[in-house]
């Protein structure tokens, strides 16, 4: 039962992924609307990662849909879904270390994209604003010419998170944005996150239960590759199932 | 102005080495060094071509080819096909069986010019097949591996197995390619002796312009968002992908730019030396190939000729006499360069020059102690 064409942002519906019969994935029903922060939370090994790779096309599903603005992305390779405007930040802070700040922007703006676009390509006025204007949404302007493998974990984490915005993708995807990050840092990102979410929807994998209350305006709990209980802050933290396989610990 | 500048020569430390380069070869060498030992170093530069195609590929790409014989194999057959088949006239012929076809193909009792032989008398048709086969070629081979992200070490040993079976197959092929002694006596271009002193003289020169000319080009490449791109694809390759690209069209078209300039190192090195061969193909010379790039320092085009230059002169010193120590010297040598020296003769200069700075640093300075520190085991480490 695929569903029309509907108003989420993502639609994903009988999502199933199998590794050698093990269901990391299992049935999994999951809609974000526009402009929604969305968290997911699961102890370890609960899929939180693998639906990122599977929304973004690094892993294959075995069944189910994922539509995101209504288009299939089962059926497309990676760059065309990051064409059609996903965004996905990976776990560890994933930038080029040898580019400098500026360059790891430049590289990320989505004109040039093709062999040829790419050897023509011209660092216009346009380009080197909008490069300003994300470096200084993600607190990086005063850095724009260091090296990147320079930069502190967490000037990392955000260098990543503005390489995607400099995509404006409708849907942005973080896989534990604050890991390794200063307490500091921590509220400086969730500032950033609140900022960001206005004009797209985000989706969050986080462990921080503290940073997630400070950002999520949604929680899904995940555990063994499904759907334990979804819903507001308050009443995921409960729940008492969750409780019992999560935050009891 | 400010584009060729920027672009092409890459600022002032490139220029500064390109027009040392330039100089070098376009007025140093011709002055100083007799026509043999210039028809030696237009040899030497014709193999900088596949060094300076492994610095963009492996260099910079991170894809390391084993196999850049393979396309200085086929520009310069091209070239020899060519000039064989002008040497082959009827005339010149008259006493084999079959008159008007190459000397070896009468020789293994063939009595008509293959099929794939016939448009290698058009000069037009050879220059056009030069540059394209080469990079057909390595479009499909890029095209087999990059689309189902083979890389890496397999990359390697699949470009490596190809030159292998090309070499295989030339030499098996005896009637149709001249086999293991490949394609010889070579004399005119559309009538003109290539074999004349002034030829081989304006070889050289032609030689040192398209390789300057190749460097430019390179540096186009590796100034634009493209360069940019393959230093963040051999970095992080699934950030990349995950940015919107196409990773491996980005691979393949830097595969097909790499054959295609090795490939014109090989038609100049036919009209240099004056024959084409198998031993120019396989994996020895590919091989070799990596090694004048690495000891050039793999992320410099100009280093790339460097180190040709610097290990032909060295090879062509030590065989005449030690030939039978040659191998085991530069084998030691790429070791050596792997192990200590990783960015090659470009490395050593930079370090070097950064060396000098800092010394003159520390005479000037009263505050230099810090400086001298850091100074003091880099210095060790490169004596």
């Amino acid at each position: 039962m695929m569903s029309a064409n509907t108003d989420f942002t993502l639609a994903v519906e009988e999502l199933t992924v199998s590794f050698d019969g093990f269901k990391a994935v299992d049935n999994l029903n999951f809609y974000l609307d526009k402009n929604e922060l969305h968290v997911v939370i699961g102890p370890n090994g609960a899929g939180k990662t693998t639906v990122l790779d599977l929304i973004c096309g690094k892993t294959k599903s075995t069944s189910g849909s994922i539509k995101f603005m209504n288009k299939e992305l089962t059926k497309l390779s990676e760059h065309e879904i990051v064409r059609a405007g996903v965004g996905r930040k990976f776990q560890t802070p994933s930038i080029y270390e040898n580019l400098t700040v500026f360059e790891n922007l430049e590289v990320s703006y989505p004109r040039g994209r093709g062999v040829f676009g790419s050897l023509m390509f011209k660092r216009d006025a346009e380009v080197e604003n909008k490069i300003l204007e994300i470096a200084k949404e993600i607190m990086l302007d005063h850095m724009l010419e260091t090296e990147a493998a320079l930069l502190s974990h967490g000037q990392k984490q955000w260098l990543e998170i503005g390489m995607l915005l400099i995509q404006d993708p409708q849907l942005l995807m973080l896989d534990e944005p604050v890991a390794g990050m200063s307490v500091k840092e921590r509220e400086q990102t969730a500032e950033l996150l609140n900022k960001i979410s206005a004009g797209r929807s985000v989706l969050v994998i986080e462990h921080d239960m503290e940073f997630v209350a400070q950002i999520a305006h949604k929680v899904t709990v995940l555990h063994q590759g499904k759907i334990l209980a979804s819903g507001d802050m308050d009443t995921v933290q409960k729940d008492p199932k969750v409780i019992e396989v999560y935050l009891g610990h | 102005m400010s584009f060729m500048y920027e672009k092409l020569l890459g600022g002032k430390n490139g220029t500064v080495g390109f027009v040392l380069l330039a100089t070098l070869i376009l007025v140093v060498f011709p002055l100083a060094l007799d026509g043999f030992r210039l028809n030696l170093v237009a040899k030497y530069l014709t193999y900088a071509f596949p060094a300076i195609s492994l610095v963009l590929l492996w260099g910079y790409g991170g894809t390391l080819s084993l196999g850049q014989g393979i396309f200085f194999g086929l520009g310069g057959y091209g070239m020899a096909m060519f000039l064989k088949l002008e040497a082959s006239s009827p005339e010149n012929t008259a006493i084999q069986s079959t008159p008007g076809i190459p000397d070896f193909m009468d020789w293994n009792q063939l009595t008509a010019l293959p099929w794939f032989w016939e448009p290698f008398n058009s000069f037009t048709f050879t220059l056009l097949a030069i540059l394209i086969i080469p990079s057909v070629f390595a479009y499909l081979i890029g095209v087999a591996m990059f689309k189902r992200r083979v890389g890496g070490v397999y990359f390697a040993i699949i470009t490596q197995v190809v030159s292998l079976i090309l070499t295989v197959l030339i030499v098996g092929q005896q009637g149709y390619t001249g086999g293991i002694n490949g394609i010889t006596d070579l004399r005119t271009l559309h009538g003109w002796d290539i074999t004349s002193d002034f030829a081989k003289n304006l070889f050289y020169f032609i030689t040192c312009f398209l390789l300057l000319a190749v460097i430019l080009m390179s540096r186009f490449i590796l100034t634009s968002k493209f360069g940019r791109l393959l230093l963040a694809m051999r970095d992080k390759e699934d950030r990349v992908r995950f940015s919107g690209y196409d990773v491996a069209n980005f691979k393949i078209f830097i595969f097909c730019f790499s054959a295609m300039i090795s490939a014109i190192g090989g038609a100049m090195f036919t009209l240099s030396v004056g024959f084409m061969s198998p031993s120019f193909v396989g994996i020895v010379p590919s091989i070799e190939m990596v090694i004048f790039a690495a000891v050039g320092g793999r992320l410099s085009l100009i280093g790339a000729v460097y180190g040709c230059l610097l290990i032909n002169f060295g090879k062509t010193a030590f065989s005449e006499s030690f030939p039978e120590l040659w191998l085991f010297l530069m084998g030691g040598l790429f070791i050596a360069v792997v192990m200590f020296f990783p960015n090659g003769l470009a490395g050593l200069w930079e370090d070097h020059s950064h060396h000098i700075k800092k010394r003159l640093g520390f005479i000037t300075s009263l505050f230099s102690k810090n400086d001298t520190a850091a100074v003091a085991p880099k210095l060790e480490g490169s004596n």
